[in-house]
């Protein structure tokens, strides 16, 4: 019997994204449906009745909610294809505290980045350089956070960059000048089809995000 | 022999759950009380320089630093009494349930409002344990609603998970408190009374309902 694979989701979405690049990585075809989250789906409140969020993978007609966890799932059910989490314990505990440390602070400095002005705002963006700083130290002088191959932090993180540009703009800051082996990295994944594929162009995020900021009255 | 060190604080819930873990899997540790308030160890700081936070397990020398990380990495490195469902699927739940104890700790949200989504959909009818018919990390995670909410309410002067509103959840509670490990491992009710009277107003704040 066939896998019926669905992900709904959101096209904008970093966690969204993270089910797409996983997905991508093991070669499993799947349906993308893209919510408009003012007008939810009546398939994403039932499969997701508890947050009412995307990303949500449903699989032969069963839920797995939240990002990670939907990255993880991937994982264990298509085990013979590209890795994501590695198979020694302690490197596996690494990568999980960073991929929480992504959730944790640049998730947030990024969309206090974008979503707030004045002190607020300088303090986001404070918090989403210094977050950069520490996971270029963790990355060190390793091709990827897996070491020689891509895996779970790698899935974790990149998405974000997607909306390093819209932030930048918004932040009036630079990546590049203050994280460059962030960005020498995420070039280096968006080489991969799986990366590349799953995530939106920038200039388009942009402008999601100009329309957002009028939406909320900040120009 | 391996080296096992936990570094904690007695009646933090984030400890404790690390130490239920290694207890029902049998695996010896060493457990350092940290002071958090005053002079944090030279080891606390040199093996959780991120977040300078407790719980750290110290495994031969190498440490993992946040309770949900730790718990995973226990059981992926000590798999007999397994926590964690073999299926993909079950295990999926499992961590969904974590991560929304994890969410909704850091949220502060109505107390009320989470309590009736885990009565509703987190305890199936027939569930013992969040897990199922075995206790798992999940339940774990969930283990201080068992033994601090009365405290809680005693304290803050209001009731908020009486019996008739929150059936199962009262049934997993005592489910979870007859396990032996669990019984022989919670925290002293006077020590821990003393530490959440501390905190009062925190708990009026989130005991708040709209």
């Amino acid at each position: 019997m066939a896998d019926e694979v669905v992900l709904l989701d959101f096209w904008p979405s970093f966690f969204g994204m993270r089910a797409r690049i996983a997905l991508a990585e093991k070669g499993i075809y799947y349906q993308y449906r893209d919510e408009d989250l003012q007008d939810k789906s009546p398939l994403l409140l039932q499969m997701n009745p508890v947050n009412k969020k995307i990303p949500v993978l449903v699989h032969n007609g069963k839920p797995i909610c939240e990002s990670l966890i939907i990255v993880q799932y991937i994982d264990e059910t298509w085990k013979g294809k590209s890795p994501l989490l590695p198979s020694n314990p302690l490197q596996q505990a690494q990568a999980r505290f960073w991929a929480d440390y992504v959730d944790k602070k640049i998730f947030p400095s990024l969309r206090d980045t974008w979503s707030t002005t004045g002190e607020q705002q300088e303090a986001a963006r404070k918090e989403f350089i210094e977050a950069l700083k520490v996971l270029e130290g963790e990355l060190g002088e390793k091709p990827y956070f897996g070491g020689d191959s891509f895996g779970f932090l790698d899935v974790s993180l990149v998405p974000f960059y997607s909306w390093f540009y819209a932030v930048e703009k918004c932040g009036n800051f630079s990546t590049e000048a203050e994280s460059p082996k962030i960005i020498a990295w995420a070039k280096r994944c968006m080489e991969r089809e799986s990366v590349a594929k799953s995530l939106p162009d920038s200039e388009k995020v942009y402008n999601y995000v100009l329309e957002n900021k009028k939406k909320m009255g900040l120009e | 022999m391996e080296k096992l060190k936990l570094l904690g604080t007695y009646t933090s819930p984030f400890n404790r759950r690390v130490m239920w873990a290694l207890k029902l899997k049998g695996v010896p540790f060493e457990y350092i009380e940290e002071d958090l308030f005053t002079n944090k160890s030279e080891l606390l700081l040199k093996s959780n320089p991120v977040y300078k936070k407790i719980p750290v397990l110290i495994h031969n020398g190498k440490p993992i630093s946040e309770s949900t990380v730790i718990l995973e990495y226990i059981e992926e490195t000590w798999p007999e009494n397994p926590l964690l469902p073999v299926d993909p699927h079950e295990r999926a739940i499992a961590r969904f349930w974590i991560k929304f104890m994890e969410d909704k700790d850091k949220a502060k949200k109505d107390c009320l409002e989470v309590l009736r989504t885990i009565e509703e959909h987190g305890l199936k009818e027939d569930k013992k344990f969040f897990g199922g018919t075995n206790i798992g990390l999940t339940d774990l995670v969930f283990g201080l609603l068992a033994y601090q909410w009365e405290l809680m309410e005693e304290i803050v002067g209001v009731k908020l998970m009486e019996v008739h509103s929150f059936p199962r959840l009262h049934t997993w509670a005592e489910n979870f408190k007859s396990v032996s490990v669990i019984k022989e491992n919670l925290p002293d009710r006077d020590r821990l009374f003393a530490r959440l009277k501390g905190r009062k107003e925190v708990l009026v704040g989130s005991s708040k309902s709209h």
